[in-house]
């Protein structure tokens, strides 16, 4: 399948030409992630897509990820959580055509600003894939060129897919017989659990 | 009359051509495309947010509604992400069987892909031809897992069960009876590998009878070739996969270039485009429907010779077989914690995809070693086609916007999640 040593070789002239600037790991998959901060994002994107040993043409894939609740189980409450790490983390999957080679790059958000420089410029397939990242989890894309809500309804608030917005969502749709028109209420359904989360270390109980 | 040539349409989301609820807003300059705004999310369920509140198996039936014509490629790729996190392999005749059924499900696709896009363009007989032979796959849909659309056939660990020793037969009715029944059950009599293998000596000639109506077609022509011209660097710029970049002449397909499952071991060609327009991506799409229909030969084969199993034989991860529940207690506690409280699958990331035939469809999995998912991101091919209809449709005919949509092979399921 995939040659670990194309991606050790990969990882290499990354360090070289970055230093210390990003942290490798390489998964029992074979599949190479690149992590570090969103601000030398351009930078490193315009050298995966451009350099002769890299060619990454094209951005297969980008997602916003909430890192709020991990590795907490339902017990753990939200009042509990205290981020002194960046909460929100975008993951960028590159293809590169001419190496058959895949990355996954990951670049942490700034919890403050939320923002990251958008990649559209780079590789415009990044467009939608920004307006989704923004509707759903709220991170917004600097300079790019449409930024609007992509899924949600006209008008929605929120975003659904952050890890403190409720399964049941926050408003429901009525129609007001005396208004005579369609209006949004607080929701009346409970939130219900079905399976608790649990998280078990040892699968296989030895 | 006005002067005034410019102006906006509202294209859809109710339009028979628009595949479900599609919105495009167009911008017109007489009856030329200026510009085309998509609206989507008109079906936006949020699969992902479901996904991270249910169990790894709980899911399945949430991907099969995804792209809801090719459902069991999209319960495999889903499968595939779970597997990749547990680090298991299906039993080889579990990936054959997946691999059969992933190239039924493209012939099933793609068909449907072309009766609708004849249809919109204007042909009704090929619609009928095609779903004519539909019928046939959904039968097998329906002999292996009971429902005729959204299987929940492919789980992590392999499939739920082996292929029948029988395929079911149609009853006698009012509507069905003598020769009309004798010639409905003829292929029926035997195994559903029989049925598979019966269907598939007799597809090539139903292939045959869609290219007489369509390929030399004069009208067909003109409604499609030169219209959506995607030059191959802008292809794969545009996220394009799939067809979609093959048509561009792109010879990229994952089935050979990063095979998974048992694909290196099987015969196929890849079929690539030349003009990269709408002609191109429907002569694509009909070599690849020959070619599945090889694949689905080579894979007949291979599963009439070694039989064996289909599933992993890890109890934490596949339930026990039913006899044992009612004699091993360890089978019966094993049967209760998986379906009562899942999989907890180790800590990590994995990101998982298929030639889905509609292109690359993508299951990105971050665990934090719970028994849910901790995110899930599912890659739809069709999203990125969509956002470039603007690019492709630019200085066409607000006629030839149908010819659009259609080649792209739009599922609004897949597109809004």
């Amino acid at each position: 399948m995939v040659d670990r040593k194309k991606l050790e070789e990969l990882v290499e002239l990354l360090e070289s030409e970055f230093r210390d600037k990003l942290s490798f790991s390489i998964s029992d998959i074979n599949e190479l992630t690149v992590e570090f901060d969103s601000v030398d994002l351009i930078v490193l994107c315009n050298f995966l897509k451009d350099n002769s040993r890299c060619r990454f043409e094209q951005l297969v894939d980008l997602c916003g990820v909430d890192y709020l609740t991990y590795g907490l189980t339902d017990e753990s409450g939200l009042e509990s959580v205290e981020m002194s790490e960046p909460r929100f983390a975008v993951v960028y999957h590159l293809l590169s055509l001419t190496n058959n080679q895949r990355i996954r790059l990951r670049a942490f958000v700034n919890n403050k600003s939320l923002s990251v420089s958008s990649v559209v410029d780079i590789w415009p397939s990044a467009n939608w894939y920004e307006r989704e990242a923004f509707d759903l989890l709220g991170i917004s894309f600097s300079d790019h060129p449409d930024l609007r809500r992509i899924y949600t309804d006209y008008g929605f608030e929120g975003h659904p897919l952050r890890k403190d917005f409720p399964i049941i969502g926050e408003v429901e749709v009525i129609y007001d017989p005396e208004r005579k028109k369609v209006v949004n209420q607080a929701v009346t359904i409970e939130n219900r659990q079905f399976t608790p989360k649990v998280i078990r270390e040892d699968l296989r109980y030895e | 009359m006005s002067e005034r040539r410019s102006c906006k349409v509202n294209f859809g989301p109710q339009h028979p051509s628009a595949h479900g609820v599609l919105r495009l807003v167009l911008d017109l300059d007489g009856e030329v495309v200026q510009k085309i705004d998509p609206h989507i999310g008109l079906l936006h369920r949020s699969t992902e947010k479901l996904m991270e509140q249910k169990m790894y198996n709980q899911s399945i039936g949430y991907v099969d509604r995804l792209d809801y014509v090719s459902t069991m490629c999209n319960e495999h790729v889903f499968s595939l992400a779970v597997e990749q996190l547990l680090g298991i392999t299906p039993p080889v005749r579990g990936l054959y069987i997946r691999v059969m059924f992933d190239e039924l499900t493209r012939i099933l696709n793609h068909l449907m892909w072309l009766g609708a896009h004849a249809l919109d363009i204007g042909a009704m007989t090929v619609f009928l031809y095609c779903f004519r032979e539909r019928e046939d796959i959904f039968d097998c849909y329906e002999a292996v897992s009971g429902a005729r659309m959204h299987a929940i056939y492919n789980r992590p660990g392999g499939v739920y069960r082996d292929l029948p020793d029988k395929m079911p037969k149609y009853d006698k009715s009012k509507l069905r009876q003598g020769e009309t029944l004798k010639s409905l059950n003829e292929n029926r009599q035997g195994s559903v590998l029989d049925f598979i293998d019966a269907f598939s000596q007799r597809f090539p000639k139903c292939v045959d009878e869609y290219e007489t109506l369509l390929t030399d077609n004069r009208i067909w022509k003109q409604r499609t070739v030169g219209i959506g011209v995607v030059a191959p660097e802008r292809a794969i710029a545009l996220g394009f996969t799939g067809p979609m970049l093959r048509g561009s002449g792109v010879a990229w397909d994952l089935r050979k270039k990063q095979p998974y499952a048992v694909y290196d071991k099987l015969d196929f060609k890849v079929a690539v485009g030349v003009n990269g327009d709408t002609y191109d991506r429907y002569l694509v799409r009909v070599a690849e429907l020959r070619q599945a229909n090889h694949i689905v030969k080579q894979c007949v084969k291979w599963l009439r010779n070694n039989p064996g199993p289909v599933m992993v034989e890890d109890l934490k991860i596949a339930p026990p077989r039913r006899e044992s529940i009612k004699q091993d207690m360890e089978a019966l506690i094993h049967h209760f914690k998986l379906f009562s409280e899942g999989v907890c699958v180790p800590k990590g990331e994995a990101y998982a995809t298929i030639e889905h035939p509609k292109g690359e469809f993508g299951v990105y999995m971050i665990s934090d070693g719970a028994n849910k998912p901790y995110r899930v991101k599912i890659r739809a091919p069709g999203f990125m086609h969509l956002a470039a209809i603007d690019e492709m449709a630019r200085g066409h005919m607000l006629a030839d916007v149908v010819s659009l949509v259609g080649t792209q092979d739009i599922v609004m399921g897949e597109i809004d999640k």
